[in-house]
């Protein structure tokens, strides 16, 4: 075998191998909420539910850097020490916070719908979170970081066009404005939220 | 009545003449962004705000928990009822906004849902095919004209708004909402005030049932509840205003690439 061949057959082999990895954003939104909904049908006990929800959202939303977008332009005034706590305190409270939002949910029934490709970096998943006798059709939407194609992370959830990442950000820009931007102020909020 | 209807669309078209001269879906857009909508009453907002709570807790959240109870049915055509009877005052903000198209198609939507769907109560109008309703409001129409929201205020009772919205709304007590004029408005002999003040509290009502879990969640889970509502309202008020369905025309990007580049 010449070594024209062993390179074309390394090369062709390598290609399929990057695609084997690569996940598109539609499956692994489908994947996520499928994963989600089998442990909230789950006959076991809300905590128990809470903490495996804990275990998919560390996997799958990327919790740094929904982090630094929340703290909007205050991220710039922030030495490393206070960076390394925010992140700390920021996955307790998102974590907390996106885990008991999500466990009130019985059963929620979720179908990706279609997919736009914003960019190298993003693409929006549609999916639509079927209506009940309870409460109605909820559109949402999924901002994937695409990055990485081979590890798509989830950056915000847009329900009926808006925006939690959004919400959450003028959130912590309301407390930072009446405290003076005293981050501590911040912190304190964030490890109270967790610890209740 | 019908005179000062037409004295206030005349006078609001004067009014809107100059900031329509420099509008464009940009400006609107920029103009809208909810960071641009100052909070300049911050500390009455949160007062009122903690009032509206107080009152949610005392009268709207046992209603809404009863109402929701209903069977669905009754729910959805209570809900058909209260959108259909909105018409009246999206088909002429359909005109001020230049949407002639939309003010025809509510108005057949309008006529069909009335007499063949029962007041109302029946949406035959979807089931024919017509395009999904979006409701318009005096507010929305002064902001595609290109007037700024103004300050973020919060009403007692009926909750966020801004001051263009809250001023554009006089509109319907002086002819602008053809459901008050055969109502409150006029002495009639087949509508009194209380149907107008009632369809406005099941509408109250109807809002608090359907996003009753969400509301409840938001409250368990927010830092900053009244930060939370203020930003959702004002990011709704802002797609209903460009009536886009896509998050994607309405948010800025830039701090999403500021973390990426980090």
């Amino acid at each position: 075998m010449s070594i024209k061949k062993i390179f074309f057959i390394f090369f062709l082999s390598f290609l399929a191998f990057n695609n084997s990895y690569s996940i598109e954003p539609d499956v692994f939104v489908q994947s996520t909420v499928n994963r989600a909904s089998a442990i909230l049908s789950k006959n076991i006990s809300k905590e128990e539910k809470i903490n495996e929800l804990k275990l998919i959202a560390k996997e799958t939303v990327d919790i740094k850097g929904v982090g630094f977008y929340s703290l909007g332009a205050a991220r710039k005034n922030l030495n490393e020490e206070q960076k390394k706590k925010y992140i700390e305190l920021f996955e307790n409270y998102f974590l907390k916070s996106f885990s008991s939002r999500l466990s009130e949910y019985t059963n929620p029934e979720i179908d990706v719908k279609n997919k736009e490709v914003l960019n190298k970096n993003y693409t929006i998943v549609n999916s639509i979170l079927i209506g009940t006798s309870e409460r109605p059709e909820v559109k949402i939407d999924w901002r994937i970081y695409t990055k990485n194609p081979n590890n798509p992370l989830i950056r915000d959830l847009i329900i009926e066009g808006l925006s939690l990442a959004r919400t959450q950000k003028e959130e912590f820009t309301s407390i930072l404005n009446t405290n003076d931007g005293d981050i501590n102020s911040l912190f304190k909020v964030l490890d109270e939220f967790s610890k209740n | 009545m019908f005179r000062n209807f037409i004295i206030t669309l005349i006078a609001f078209i004067f009014l809107t003449q100059n900031a329509n001269a420099g509008s464009s879906g940009e400006l609107i857009l920029k103009k809208n962004q909810p960071t641009e909508v100052k909070d300049c009453f911050e500390k009455i907002n949160r007062a009122t705000f903690a009032f509206n709570q107080a009152l949610d807790g005392i009268i709207f959240k046992p209603v809404a928990t009863a109402y929701r109870v209903l069977p669905s049915p009754v729910k959805t055509g209570v809900s058909n009822s209260l959108n259909n009877l909105s018409n009246v005052i999206t088909i002429p903000n359909n005109i001020l906004q230049g949407e002639f198209k939309k003010a025809g198609v509510n108005s057949g939507r309008f006529i069909i849902n009335t007499t063949i769907g029962i007041l109302g109560f029946i949406d035959v109008a979807e089931h024919l095919g017509f395009p999904e309703y979006e409701k318009e409001d005096y507010g929305q129409s002064l902001a595609t004209m290109g007037v700024g929201p103004g300050c973020y205020i919060v009403l007692p009772v009926l909750g966020p708004s801004t001051v263009r919205d809250a001023s554009a709304s006089i509109a319907n007590f002086i002819g602008g909402d053809a459901w008050y004029n055969v109502t409150a408005g006029n002495d009639t002999r087949y509508f009194s005030d209380f149907d107008y003040y009632a369809s406005k509290a099941t509408a109250g009502v109807d809002f608090r049932a359907k996003n009753f879990d969400a509301i409840e969640n938001l409250k368990t889970n927010s830092i900053d509840f009244y930060a939370s509502v203020k930003s959702l309202y004002l990011q709704d008020r802002q797609q209903k205003i460009l009536n886009v369905n896509k998050i994607i025309e309405t948010q800025n990007d830039s701090d999403w690439e500021e973390i990426d580049n980090q």
